[in-house]
């Protein structure tokens, strides 16, 4: 890949990225799999950091290999697990090999996860982890102590514009702009026009929204997000929709349906890209891809 | 302010108890009795269960103030019974256990787990409304503690998990970060919430927390 990602963000083209989830283990066959399948199809991927609180192989050794063949990683990093001295610390390797985009997280609490007698850290918070990434970049660590070599990174954090009540995430927004945010990839999006105001909203600030696509793989996965993951709606056509499909077909349906909502996305200029999550279905998202129109 | 506590389950007790034959139990009148962990009546009911157990209870007394200085004097009047046991199974929180252990020579045994220091908002229902953190923010946060009542103590607003005011860990639990927006607004406050807050001092008093008063 010529053009890093930050230049692709500023290039003007519909940006993609996708996303890998790392093994719960030493097999990283299926990783390795999904990375060579994916790497050149879209701008960028990133690699989850224990996402629900499940331990797994790290986001930087998933973004190592992503390097390591050819392509673009987003390290994805949540403040739950690792205190400033830590994080601060994996940003200075990651440099050193090469990573040089970096998604800020809060992260999921530890309850939620597989291991729920740990402790949560939250020593930093996302936004203060976007302002010590843009600290150390001035030669600083958090402490104010000089740097031997600093890092640069094109920082990213994430915002959920189906949240109720809005107002304070769009503060929260508002910071992470502030804190050195570049790029924003969404909480999962299925109502257009509402996600359509959020972007019309966010346009007055010099960031880039990448909404965020899970692939729906039946009405039964749709109505449990609804019920069970913060800030995803799935609107009720769109369960009917999928619950209407012939049996055996209802994840071709899905592919539809997302890749019809991300040319949506394009063609109207609604928002600068998408984010394609299909959470342990990554080997479909060329198909979504290609029902957007577009595959490369 | 309260020191709230849980009873540890039995078999835990049971199981630190193993080896002392004859003990002396020690209540407290203050937090315990009032949150129904320590008073009078648990420490009958648990002197009960452990004579059940084949345990002989040499006394048992439930102090004002287990954390008090004047539990020294309690203990004093009551050093036979104590002398006659061999260890101490205390139903106080564990600032009473610790006042215990500097005044008896013997082993002094918690039955019950410390919880944390909060108020009761209704009756029987206690709240952690402050962290003790050594650098007060609710002159900020409309007076709702974000370090305290946000699950992760996140200090520049809520986390994508909040939905509908609830918290990601407990759909009946409010989100600390909606609670503090709601009352900044009603205060025409909202602009402190777009103040940025620098990374804590985790250090500012270091641990142990001691202080000398002039």
């Amino acid at each position: 890949m010529a053009s890093s990602f930050r230049e692709v963000l500023k290039s003007g083209k519909f940006v993609i990225t996708s996303e890998i989830g790392p093994p719960k283990g030493t097999n990283i066959e299926k990783m390795l799999h999904h990375i060579d399948l994916l790497k050149d199809k879209v701008d960028a991927l990133n690699v989850t950091d224990h996402q629900s609180s499940i331990m797994r192989f790290p986001s930087i050794g998933g973004c190592l290999t992503i390097k390591e063949q050819g392509g673009e990683p987003i390290l994805q990093m949540t403040c739950r697990d690792r205190n400033r001295l830590a994080l601060q610390a994996e940003l200075l390797f990651a440099y050193t090999r090469g990573i040089r985009n970096v998604l800020c997280l809060t992260g999921d609490a530890v309850l939620v996860g597989d291991n729920k007698a740990a402790k949560g850290v939250f020593d930093l918070d996302s936004t203060q982890l976007l302002k010590t990434i843009r600290q150390m970049e001035s030669g600083k660590d958090s402490g104010g102590n000089d740097l031997d070599g600093t890092v640069e990174f094109c920082a990213g954090a994430i915002v959920t514009p189906e949240a109720k009540p809005i107002e304070p995430q769009l503060i929260k927004f508002e910071k992470k702009v502030e804190a050195g945010a570049e790029f924003f990839q969404t909480q999962a999006i299925y109502d257009l026009d509402n996600f359509g105001k959020f972007t019309e909203y966010a346009r007055q600030f010099p960031v880039k929204i990448l909404a965020g696509i899970i692939l729906l793989v039946s009405a039964r996965m749709a109505k449990y997000m609804n019920e069970n993951v913060p800030g995803i709606l799935v609107p009720q056509n769109l369960i009917d929709e999928l619950a209407s499909a012939p049996k055996g077909e209802a994840l071709n349906r899905g592919i539809e349906i997302a890749g019809r909502m991300i040319a949506t996305l394009e063609k109207e200029s609604i928002c600068h890209g998408v984010h394609v999550m299909a959470i342990g279905r990554e080997e479909m998202v060329p198909d979504i891809l290609k029902a957007a129109g577009l595959a490369t | 302010m309260k020191s709230i506590t849980k009873q540890k389950p039995f078999k835990e007790i049971e199981q630190q108890l193993d080896g002392f034959d004859r003990l002396y139990i020690a209540g407290c009148g203050t937090c315990t009795t009032m949150t129904k962990t320590g008073g009078r009546e648990e420490v009958l009911e648990m002197r009960e269960r452990l004579q059940e157990l084949g345990k002989l209870v040499t006394g048992w007394i439930v102090i004002p103030t287990a954390c008090d200085e004047m539990t020294e004097v309690a203990v004093k009047e009551n050093n036979g019974a104590i002398q006659n046991a061999k260890c101490i199974l205390v139903m106080s929180c564990a600032l009473g256990v610790h006042k215990l252990s500097t005044y008896i020579d013997k082993p002094v045994i918690p039955a019950l787990d410390t919880l944390f220091i909060g108020v009761e908002d209704s009756p029987g229902c206690f709240q952690e409304v402050c962290a003790q953190c050594g650098q007060c923010v609710l002159g900020e946060t409309a007076g709702i503690c974000p370090l305290t009542a946000c699950h992760k103590g996140l200090l520049n607003g809520p986390c994508g998990g909040t939905d509908n005011g609830k918290c990601e860990v407990d759909k009946e639990k409010d989100c600390a970060w909606t609670l503090i927006y709601q009352r900044l607004k009603e205060q025409g406050r909202l602009d402190l919430m777009r103040k940025y807050h620098p990374p804590r001092d985790c250090n500012v008093a270091p641990r142990p927390r001691t202080i000398k008063i002039t």
